[in-house]
C-alpha cells in the first residue's frame, strides 16, 4: 500500500501525519513538495495541517492551486483515498474536492484545545474503526474552522449521511454550521476534518483516540 | 487597463471580524452605525486594451481563485492606466 503525505511551504503537520502511516502502513510514506508535478500512483493521500502559502487571500486558496494539487485531484477521481486534516481541509474545500468553506472561527480567537467528538458516520473509509455515535476526544487547532456552507448543501450532506464527525453537544469551538467537525465526499474516500488525529495517535500524547483514522483506513485498503 | 476588484461577503453570511469593527466603533463613541462588513480589495494591471476581453479575463480570474463564490461576492471596477 503506497501513501504520500503532501508538504506545501508553511505544512507543520507533515512528519506528525509521516509518523502515524508509518506506525499504520509499516513504511514511511512518500512526503511530496508542492511544486511536484509528478506522484507516484498512490492509495492513501493526506493533506496535513499548518499554514499553506502563509494562508494568503483565503486558508487553501493557493494551496488548491499549486502544481501538486492537479495531481492529487486526478488521483482522487481515479479511486484514491484522500484525508484533508486542519488545513488539508480547507484545501480540499478549495479544490472542489468536497463541498462549503472553512471560515474564521465565530469567536476570533485562534484556539487550540482538546474536543469531544461524535462518530456521526463509520461508515467512511477513514472512520470505519470507530463505533457509530462513539465520543472521541481529538484536539483542534485553527482560526478558520467554522464549516460553512449553502441550506441545499448541508442537506445534501445530511441526506447523503456524509457528516463524518461533528462537536459533541456545547463543545463546537468555532461556530461550524451543524456542529461539523468533519466531512466526506459521497463515496466516502475523501475525507475532510478539523481535528488532529496525528496530535492524539499514541499513549505518550495523552490519548489514542486519533489513531484509528490511520489504522482504519489501511485495513479498508489492504 | 487596470482593474479594482472588491471581495464581500454575501448577505446572510457571518462576519464576525464586521462585527468587532462595529463594537469597537461604538465603544470610540460613534453612534447609529451598524452592519459594517469587512471585504478585500485587489489592484490588478492587465496587459489588454479592451474593456470586454479584460473584464471577461478579471471574471475567470474572480472564479478560479480570487473570491470564493460560496461565501463571496465580487464586483469588477476598469479604468484606463
Amino acid at each position: 500500500m503506497q501513501a504520500a503525505v503532501i508538504v506545501f511551504p508553511g505544512s507543520n503537520c507533515d512528519r506528525d501525519v509521516a509518523v502515524c502511516l508509518e506506525a499504520a502502513t509499516g513504511q514511511a510514506p512518500i512526503m511530496a513538495w508542492h511544486g511536484d508535478a509528478n506522484l507516484p500512483k498512490c492509495d492513501l493521500i493526506v493533506l496535513p495541517g499548518g499554514f499553506s502559502y502563509g494562508d494568503y487571500l483565503r486558508c487553501g486558496s493557493m494551496a488548491a492551486n499549486s502544481p501538486i494539487m492537479r495531481e492529487v485531484v486526478a488521483q482522487a477521481h481515479k479511486g484514491a483515498a484522500v484525508l484533508g486534516i486542519c488545513n488539508g481541509f480547507q484545501v480540499l474545500t478549495e479544490c472542489g474536492l468536497l463541498p462549503g468553506v472553512l471560515m474564521q472561527n465565530k469567536g476570533l480567537n485562534f484556539v487550540c484545545r482538546n474536543t469531544q467528538l461524535n462518530v456521526t458516520n463509520n461508515k467512511t473509509a477513514f472512520t470505519s474503526l470507530y463505533s457509530a455515535g462513539e465520543e472521541i476526544t481529538i484536539p483542534v487547532a485553527h482560526n478558520e474552522g467554522n464549516y460553512f456552507a449553502d441550506d441545499d448543501t448541508l442537506k445534501q450532506l445530511q441526506d447523503e449521511d456524509r457528516i463524518a464527525l461533528t462537536y459533541a453537544k456545547g463543545d463546537n469551538p468555532n461556530g461550524a454550521c451543524l456542529d461539523i467537525a468533519g466531512i466526506s465526499d459521497a463515496s466516502g474516500r475523501i475525507v475532510g476534518m478539523m481535528p488532529h488525529p496525528e496530535r492524539r495517535a499514541e499513549m505518550t500524547l495523552g490519548g489514542e483516540d486519533g489513531k484509528r483514522m490511520f489504522t482504519g483506513i489501511v485495513e479498508v485498503l489492504s | 487597463m487596470k482593474a479594482t476588484i472588491h471581495i464581500t461577503l454575501k448577505n446572510g453570511v457571518l462576519d464576525p471580524q464586521g462585527k468587532a469593527i462595529e463594537n469597537a466603533l461604538g465603544s470610540l463613541g460613534f453612534g447609529g452605525v451598524d452592519d459594517v462588513r469587512q471585504g478585500k480589495l485587489i489592484e490588478v494591471s492587465l496587459d489588454e486594451s479592451d474593456a470586454d476581453k479584460a473584464r471577461a479575463t478579471l471574471t475567470d480570474m474572480c472564479e478560479k481563485l480570487l473570491a470564493n463564490t460560496v461565501i463571496e461576492n465580487y464586483d469588477i471596477h476598469l479604468s484606463e492606466a
